[in-house]
């Protein structure tokens, strides 16, 4: 048998669960066996469409929110009973976080980031390094073999599914399993997010233009929830303070989405940026390093673009 | 991406600060249809420009690159990205200091306002100094950073502005097409271009451009680290990229230079570490860009010590973080000085090892040679033809530039000599010169002696006729035993081992007209005449003084300098007729030469060759095929040090038989065995003879030089209608032959001046010609003869008169000197009796 | 407080990794190496907690010889004392790299245990679970936001564009993710002072799952180019509307 443990967003599977169940299922079929999933605390639905034969449902009071190691019990004590050949998650920061408490408790290593898996005796695998880089073919041996499927790489797909066998279980959770479990969430307080983790970098250069230039970088920043940088250029002419400055001589950000607005693309500053997921570049220069080098660009000048992006955010907000 | 044309006129390859330079000097010299390449983006393409330091110190020892490195100054004001911050460089021992006003001298011959400053003025100008550990400093208020990316950029644009250059960032070249010795072809990831000039602009790159060609730009990249340490609230406060003086600590080979808010420090301490061109990664591969390779710490930790000594307020900032450390790599040569001109393939130029501070002067010289075939700067310093085989190979670079890199702040003595990769070139006397105690000085890589030790006992025999140099500096890499020599020359006979010279043979129909075309003098003279003569370049200025014999009635023989044999041979078979009429044969590695000269020197020829050795017989500025104790050998009798004999030649196999010969022959005479020290430079000046790259140089002509003849040949040559016209005028300076009247400096101690000091008026002002150029000392050295220190210097007309009494400046004091002969009048045996007998 | 900080060295890399001939490395003979980032700011926040509650800042590394540069490193950013568990140079796995740390730290007393969330070069996500479980101490993995209250600490971390606050008692162990602090750069004193520091060394046996399990590569491969080029949104204003879109994609807005 092939246990998947699933995340869910109320009662809907998380897509990297799917993604991860359609590897499981491959697996459970070329290994002819069947596959189950286990949830935490809340049954999902449609499950048949993605393989699943029986779903293991944990029960339990302390189980009304997340605690990694305490979920990690309950998979520890349906493995003990149902001796799976091979477990696995998604990728996700909670997948391999159960995991790892998974090979902890068991003894075994936990394959992370898995993109393909030829079973056998031992299992020859594919997984993600250096951030996606490159991929590493190891074989991954253990009783369970333990992995979690990267996300995002493989599509998830449905399959005729049939009657899905929901096995409700209580399980034994230890005090020192509930030591760590969320106990409440916040939104990010707005003004306070730092160049260093804020989710958007709106960042400008030498295109700005003056110290007062940077007020509509501000604005589109404050929409967003973001932080303002600033090239080395910006920061020398006295336009912005130097901690505001992104490269290689001030603040490395990695933020999901980097706006760069004006600014050239020095080496220095690339250097400084380059780990954002995405990377948005406006700049009335086609050729510009910052221009090519990034995901998205707006060729043009950013005192007009910006304005309307800005006008255009606040009129949705508006609508709202 | 730029769609690149299949033809163009020149495609300069590089994109960093020298390629952007020399497209804009082509374009503003008319050129059209250039593409410039490079494999990487603008305006930064990961080249050494991109980490470049950025500051420029205009005073540096060579003439050519103080003059070089001003223009450059004046091209960066230009394009308004020069900041002017004032520079330092600082002494922390009394040697420094000693070096310190030896730079005064350069300021001062080259013209750049510098002076000497206290620890306190230090203190004034940079008050986080640690002055407490420093005896002084030299000051020069003109030093100051650029941006040399906008430079570039600048420069680029306004070559696009003339509608000259299509740009092609994202380029890289893959091959080079070479046809008959000519480049043809530009192949790239992005299809073919065809040119008949392809420059190699693109630094540590070079040499693998050029192999593509099987060329050879002898240059490697080297590391030279370099930390940012920040940020300073003194700097930030100060609103400006730099505020305060660059500091260079010379003794530990380090500069400290506010970078904006941070402070710059950049080493040339730590062991050289060099790198294969082939090694540096793609810009993909890189962390940062390919010239800027991990900084490796241990290198680096006995600097931060003293960078922390010497500015323990900045440096010892708790609050400052180390923010860049880079390996940064840039470009260093054999002799250090940059790679400009014609590579071994025709049409295949480099112009690279330039760094920012000589980038846009460089470019323009190189433009102006590409245009004129001259540039009004003269760079045969730094002309890529320079070097022979042996020294384009990894090996000798490495050698070379391993030894030279932590003298990039050193202390160099002019007349130092390498210690890598010598004997290299060994003449057929060179184990006999052993045997003598033969002190060898190189020259380009022939080892040449320059005294010899077993002539120590002539000290005792010429007595108080020996000049002393009490002061360790000025007998540095010298020996009084040379006076001696000259001496024992002059009174006796000697032999010089002249093996170094580059010998070139021409013949073919078209030799005549050949070398008319390329000489100054009468070449069309009766076959065995020996005739000495200037070639210039088209501006009219040198390019080589040389001697040529007329061995045939179609044939001739070149015997030039071994330094310049090199570069010569270049310019002389690019200007070989295409037709095939002239055969071009260089005879160097066959041939070793003995010079035999003195008043005895007839007696012991004659003793061993049954020819006619006799003044009639064998008269002077002749040549002709004698046999030598049974040898074939040539002999020219003409004379460099203005004594009566020969220089005789024979082929290397011979040549240790000639030796001995000679020597034993000799003997009954008291021969001595004579160094370069006599020849090139003692009895050289005694005679006013001239030397290329000291008297001679692409900016003064022979008029000038005192080397213009009553008449002018009718044949057509190069540089003649400049040369005519140059006849036609006053001249703004004559070369003078000058002695120093009085050796003896405050401190009580006799000085000798070594040579680049300038010349000035009794009340020590600058002497400047009315082309604007300075009296300086161009050689300098003893005339033991005439009991005097000699000084040769260029002087205007009006202090070009004999008696003149004017000052030379010498480690910051001034000793009075007199004109003793103005234009090529010898200051020994003037009617020349002596050689002629 | 006493604070371990477990640092580990992996090369810095360009935009593209070379691999060795082998394919069982990278090519690292231009690169630099560096404390893997998440890890830098662990040192980061150790150093910061020292200074505002008093303590010492532990730092140790499982590495080859060559990895003292990064003891070094941290060392000159204001750790106290640095460990070094000497390997040959062959890569352990989770488990081994694991054992060895728990034996290291089963020998004193720390009051929290710092990780990265997972190393830059290997991406296993589990040597600091399989050190607090072996320890018996809570462990809060993916931590952005350190808060000490007393004899516990709030640990923040990213969950669906918010925060997930979670509360532990000391001893423990947190993992934890580029993005918790900026990490300062070395003085140059801090610098001369880490050359000076000596340099706890230790030769670990290694005592992995061996026979029973392990992760064992075979090789390493670059993955096929994405030709990954840039996308126009469009000219000047008119790009506005895929801007918006791009934002929504993201989740930005």
């Amino acid at each position: 048998m092939i246990l998947a443990l699933v995340e869910q967003d109320g009662g809907k599977v998380n897509l990297h669960s799917l993604e991860m169940l359609t590897l499981a299922r491959r697996l459970a079929e070329e290994t002819a066996v069947p596959l189950h999933v286990v949830v935490i605390g809340q049954v999902v639905d449609g499950l048949g469409a993605h393989g699943v034969t029986a779903v293991h449902l944990a029960e339990h009071d302390a189980l009304d929110d997340y605690a990694p190691a305490a979920w990690a019990e309950c998979v520890v004590q349906l493995i003990a009973a149902e001796r799976p050949t091979a477990v696995l998650a998604a990728g996700t920061e909670r997948g391999n976080e159960v995991m790892a408490y998974l090979g902890a408790r068991l003894g075994v290593v936990m394959a992370a980031n898995v993109t393909a898996v030829s079973p056998g005796d031992d299992y020859r695998v594919t997984r993600l390094r250096w951030g996606g880089s490159l991929l590493e073919e190891a074989w991954l041996k253990g009783e369970p073999k333990l992995l979690t499927v990267a996300p995002l790489v493989i599509q998830a797909e449905t399959v005729e599914g049939g009657a899905v066998e929901i096995r409700p279980f209580t399980p034994q959770l230890s005090a020192d399993g509930l030591r760590v479990k969320v106990y409440g969430r916040t939104q990010p307080e707005s003004g306070k997010v730092t160049l260093a983790d804020a989710r958007v970098v709106v960042s400008g250069g030498r295109g700005v233009g003056s110290a007062e230039g940077f007020a509509v970088l501000e604005e589109l920043a404050d929409l967003l929830g973001g932080a303002v940088g600033g090239s080395r250029v910006a920061t020398n002419l006295g336009w912005r303070s130097h901690t505001a400055q992104v490269g290689q001589t001030g603040t490395r950000v990695a933020p999901d989405l980097y706006i760069a607005c004006g600014i050239s693309g020095a080496i220095q500053h690339w250097v400084g940026c380059k780990s954002a997921r995405h990377i948005l570049a406006i700049n009335t220069d086609p050729d510009a390093p910052m221009v090519t080098k990034a995901d998205y660009a707006v060729i043009g000048d950013l005192h007009e673009v910006l304005p309307a992006l800005i006008a255009e955010l606040r009129q949705r907000i508006q609508s709202k | 991406m730029s769609n690149l044309p299949e033809k163009a006129n020149v495609v300069v390859i590089g994109g960093g600060i020298v390629g952007n330079s020399v497209v804009y000097h082509l374009a503003l010299h008319g050129w059209r249809e250039i593409v410039q390449l490079d494999k990487g983006p603008f305006p930064n393409p990961g080249g050494s420009t991109g980490h470049a330091s950025n500051f420029i110190f205009p005073v540096d020892h060579s003439k050519e690159m103080t003059l070089i490195t001003l223009d450059s100054m004046r091209q960066y004001k230009e394009l308004g990205v020069f900041t002017e911050s004032g520079g330092i460089e600082l002494a922390r021992t009394e040697e420094r200091m000693e070096e310190l006003r030896r730079r005064m001298a350069s300021a001062k011959a080259w013209g750049v306002d510098s002076r000497l400053v206290t620890p306190e003025e230090v203190k004034e100008l940079v008050p986080y100094v640690d002055t407490s550990i420093i005896l002084g400093g030299f000051y020069t208020p003109s030093v100051g950073t650029v941006d040399s990316l906008r430079a570039g950029t600048l420069m680029r644009e306004r070559g696009l502005a003339l509608g000259a250059l299509t740009v092609a960032p994202g380029v890289e070249v893959t091959g080079l097409g070479v046809k008959n010795g000519r480049i043809r072809t530009v192949h790239t990831m992005q299809g073919s271009i065809q040119a008949e000039l392809v420059i190699i602009a693109c630094g540590v790159w070079s040499p693998r451009l050029a192999r593509m060609a099987g060329a050879t730009i002898p240059l490697t990249p080297a590391v030279h680290q370099m930390i940012s340490v920040g940020p300073h609230p003194i700097f930030a406060a100060t609103g400006r990229e730099i505020a305060y003086p660059i500091i260079r600590d010379m003794d530990t080979f380090m500069y400290e230079r506010q970078n904006g808010s941070d402070m710059e420090v950049g080493s040339y301490a730590h062991r050289p570490i060099l790198m294969n061109p082939d090694a540096i990664p793609s810009i993909e591969q890189s962390a940062l860009s390919p010239t800027e390779l991990p900084f490796t710490q241990e290198d680096f930790e006995p600097q931060l010590e003293q960078a922390l000594e010497l500015m323990p307020d900045i440096i010892g900032d708790e609050r400052a973080g180390i923010r860049h450390a880079i390996n940064g790599l840039l470009s260093l040569t054999p002799d250090g000085n940059p790679l400009i001109g014609e590579t071994e393939v025709r049409g295949l130029w480099s112009v690279a090892a330039i760094w920012i501070k000589e980038a846009p002067g460089f470019a323009r010289a190189a433009a102006e040679l590409l245009t004129h075939g001259a540039s009004e700067i003269d760079i045969h310093a730094s002309d890529v033809a320079r070097f022979y085989p042996y020294a384009r190979t990894r090996h000798h670079i490495h050698a070379r530039t391993s030894e030279a890199y932590n003298k990039t702040y050193g202390i160099v003595h002019p007349r130092e000599q390498w210690a890598s990769n010598r004997q290299v070139r060994v003449s057929p006397f060179y184990f006999r010169e052993q045997e003598l105690g033969a002190v060898f000085f190189e020259t380009a890589g022939w080892e040449r002696p320059q005294w010899y030790k077993s002539n120590q006992p002539l000290l005792a025999e010429y007595g108080d006729r020996i000049e002393q140099r009490p002061h360790e500096w000025d007998a540095r890499w010298w020996s009084p035993i040379i006076n001696a020599e000259h001496l024992a020359l002059r009174d006796r006979v000697g032999m010089v081992d002249l093996t170094a010279f580059a010998i070139f043979d021409v013949s073919g129909p078209g030799a005549l007209d050949y070398i008319q075309k390329m000489t100054v003098n009468q070449l069309d003279v009766a076959v065995g005449t020996a005739v000495y003569t200037p070639l210039l370049n088209p501006h009219g200025g040198f390019k080589a003084d040389l001697t040529i014999t007329r061995t045939a009635e179609g044939r001739f023989r070149i015997v030039d300098g071994g330094g310049d044999g090199a570069r010569d041979k270049k310019w002389f078979e690019q200007h070989l007729p295409a037709d095939g009429s002239v055969v071009f044969t260089d005879m160097t590695s066959a041939l070793c030469t003995v010079g035999l000269w003195g008043p005895q020197a007839r007696a012991v020829l004659q003793s061993v060759t049954d020819d006619d050795v006799s003044n009639e017989g064998f008269p002077f500025s002749t040549a002709r095929n004698i046999l030598i104790n049974g040898i074939p050998a040539w002999a020219l009798r003409i004379s460099y040090v203005g004594e009566l004999g020969w220089e005789i030649y024979t082929v290397m196999e011979h040549g240790l038989k000639l030796w001995d010969t000679l020597w034993e022959a000799g003997r009954p005479c008291g021969i001595v065995p004579v160094g370069i020290g006599v020849y090139g430079t003692t009895a050289r000046l005694e005679k006013g003879y001239r030397l290329m790259g000291h008297e001679l140089e692409g900016e003064y002509n022979p008029v000038e030089a005192g080397l213009a003849r009553p008449k002018v040949k009718s044949a057509d040559f190069i540089g003649k209608e400049a040369y005519l016209k140059a006849r036609a005028e006053e001249p703004a300076a004559i070369l003078c032959t000058l002695t120093v009247d009085d050796h003896t400096s405050k401190s009580g101690m006799k000085r000798f001046m070594n040579g680049r000091e300038p010349i000035l008026t009794p009340s020590g002002e600058s002497i400047i010609d009315r082309k604007g150029r300075r009296s300086y000392v161009t050689s300098a050295g003893a005339g033991p003869s005439v009991g005097k220190h000699l000084l040769m210097a260029y002087l205007p007309p009006e202090y070009a008169q004999v008696g003149a009494k004017l000052a030379v400046e010498y480690m910051t004091e001034q000793y009075p000197v007199t004109v003793a002969a103005v234009g090529s009048v010898p200051l020994f045996d003037p009617l020349n009796e002596r050689m002629k007998k | 407080m006493n604070i371990l900080v477990c640092i580990k060295r992996v090369p810095a890399t360009g935009a593209r990794i070379t691999l060795t001939a082998d394919e069982r490395g990278i090519d690292t003979r231009n690169l630099g190496f560096t404390i893997s980032p998440h890890e830098e700011c662990a040192v980061e926040e150790a150093v910061r907690l020292v200074e505002q509650f008093g303590g010492s800042v532990t730092v140790l590394t499982l590495g080859p010889a060559e990895a003292a540069e990064q003891l070094r490193d941290a060392l000159a950013v204001g750790a106290d004392r640095a460990i070094h568990l000497l390997t040959d140079g062959a890569e352990w796995d989770p488990l081994a790299t694991a054992n060895a740390i728990i034996e290291a730290a089963r020998a004193e007393s720390f009051d929290l245990l710092l990780f990265g969330n997972e190393a830059a070069d290997t991406g296993d996500y589990q040597v600091g679970i399989r050190v607090a479980v072996a320890l018996g101490l809570p462990c809060v993995t993916g931590v952005k936001g350190v808060e000490v209250r007393g004899e516990t600490v709030i640990a923040r971390r990213d969950f669906g564009g918010g925060w997930e606050m979670y509360q532990v008692p000391l001893p423990a162990v947190f993992t934890v993710k580029e993005g918790l602090n900026l990490p300062r750069y070395p003085s140059v004193p801090g610098r001369l002072r880490a050359k000076k520091k000596p340099l706890e060394q230790r030769e670990p046996a290694r005592q992995g799952g061996g026979a029973t399990s392990s992760l064992e590569m075979i090789r390493l491969a670059t993955p096929p180019e994405q030709g990954k080029t840039v996308q126009i949104l469009g000219q000047g204003v008119t790009a506005v509307p895929r801007i918006v879109e791009i934002l929504h994609e993201l989740r930005l807005v």
